[in-house]
């Protein structure tokens, strides 16, 4: 492998690196929107964030992908950047896992919690942010840290369709024009398992220190 | 908004995508049934006296679940092609989907057969059963019916990545959607057909599972109660 094709891993790395940062970034804060309107007050509101999560659940992020990129056209932007597109499927995506990991860390929190917060005078926003989303988000960290490692390895699909110059895009380049397979895959699998490994040991290592008391 | 949708000229390739359907779910369904025997023995060998199998086990388990599985199926097919070993590229597609699933199943079954009280194993060398009796009445049923909606959950999403083998040529739902898009230039609605039909496969495979569930794992309609 020459200089010139190890840089060119590396960028892709740093692409995916980049596609994921801005996923858990902007999926993290419309996740947890979807979290809390998936236990609103609002009934409405309650079963159209079931049932956008249900939706996006259930469907490929390659299929996602394509109508980020191709949807545009729509609304008469004729071209779409590779890395907007991505990320916007991305965040959908994300958003809708997060959601469901996030509600069901809030609805974990103990009911007595949410009772004795609206004993001492505390609006819904208060309880919300000064008693609730502390432990909840506590209990959120290990499976959060499990779906980042999901996040970096889904960033995969952005090379497919929309052809995002991350890591296995710029492989598959490297592949199709040297024919071997073993070094630049390999090589691209070295990277992603450099990127997720340390992520799931922490992911395990919180798990077992947030379940510690019952050891 | 100026653009006009054309669902007709897309609907009119309905047979293709017919096959492209028929295609996935052959794929989903041999993947699950290959996948669930590899996971499932795995899981078996990772709870071994043997430490070499364990770390042997753990290791394929831990490169598996930290790698994409588009890697996977680039390394699998691509890799092999060129030292000389062919296959025809649905054979291709499963072996990856079965290495891959492989490894998640073997963590979800694992979660499983670790969940079952020891007491349990303890009353049963007691009633006198047999090693083997135990190890499938006791433990292995048991752990798998404890898991079973994890197990359906994890068997769907590898239905819903295995869009992503048609980069490497196999006929699935979304390789014959590419054809339909290079025939009529419309790929919106291409997209928003696939959509509708990963959405309705997505319903249908959990209700199969369920039902599945339900005609093998009898003691919770018998009894009325899990384990």
């Amino acid at each position: 492998m020459s200089h010139e094709q190890l840089l060119s891993l590396l960028q892709g790395a740093w692409g995916t690196v980049l596609l994921s940062a801005l996923t858990l970034l902007l999926g993290g804060a419309t996740g947890l929107a979807l979290a809390l309107a998936r236990i609103a007050a609002l009934r409405w509101l309650r079963q159209l964030a079931a049932a956008w999560i249900q939706l996006i659940q259930g469907t490929p992020l390659l299929v996602l992908m394509g109508v980020c990129f191709y949807g545009p056209a729509l609304a008469g932007i004729g071209t779409v950047e590779a890395l907007p597109a991505a990320a916007t499927a991305m965040v959908i995506y994300a958003s809708a896992f997060l959601g469901e990991i996030w509600r069901g860390c809030l609805q974990a929190v103990h009911r007595s919690q949410w009772e004795a917060a609206e004993c001492i005078g505390l609006t819904r926003w208060q309880r919300m942010r000064m008693i609730i989303l502390p432990q909840a988000l506590r209990m959120a960290t290990p499976p959060t840290v499990g779906f980042a490692v999901q996040v970096i390895k889904n960033t995969s699909v952005a090379s497919l369709v929309i052809g995002f110059a991350e890591l296995s895009y710029n492989a598959k380049v490297l592949n199709n024009s040297t024919f071997q397979p073993f070094l630049y895959f390999g090589s691209a699998a070295l990277l992603y398992f450099a990127m997720c490994y340390p992520l799931s040991r922490w992911s395990r290592a919180l798990e077992r220190k947030l379940h510690a008391h019952r050891r | 908004m100026h653009y006009e949708f054309d669902f007709a000229s897309v609907a009119a390739h309905w047979p293709l995508l017919l096959q492209g359907v028929w295609t996935t779910v052959q794929l989903s369904f041999l993947a699950t049934l290959l996948g669930f025997l590899l996971g499932a023995a795995c899981a078996v060998m990772r709870g071994s006296r043997h430490g070499w199998l364990r770390t042997a086990v753990g290791g394929y388990v831990e490169l598996i679940r930290n790698t994409p599985l588009l890697i996977q199926c680039y390394f699998l097919i691509f890799g092999l092609s060129s030292v000389g070993v062919t296959m025809p590229i649905m054979a291709g597609a499963t072996l990856a989907l079965v290495i891959n699933i492989g490894a998640y199943s073997c963590e979800i079954v694992r979660a499983g057969i670790e969940s079952i009280h020891h007491g349990q194993l303890e009353a049963a060398r007691c009633l006198g059963l047999s090693s083997a009796q135990v190890f499938w009445h006791v433990v292995l049923l048991p752990a798998v019916e404890r898991v079973w909606p994890a197990l359906t959950s994890q068997f769907v999403l590898m239905m819903l990545a295995s869009s992503i083998l048609s980069s490497v040529g196999a006929e699935e739902l979304l390789g014959v959607a590419n054809r339909v898009q290079s025939d009529t230039f419309r790929n919106f609605e291409v997209f928003l057909i696939l959509w509708g039909l990963y959405l309705g496969l997505s319903c249908l495979m959990p209700a199969g599972f369920w039902l599945l569930g339900q005609l093998v794992f009898t003691r919770r309609r018998k009894l009325g109660t899990p384990l």
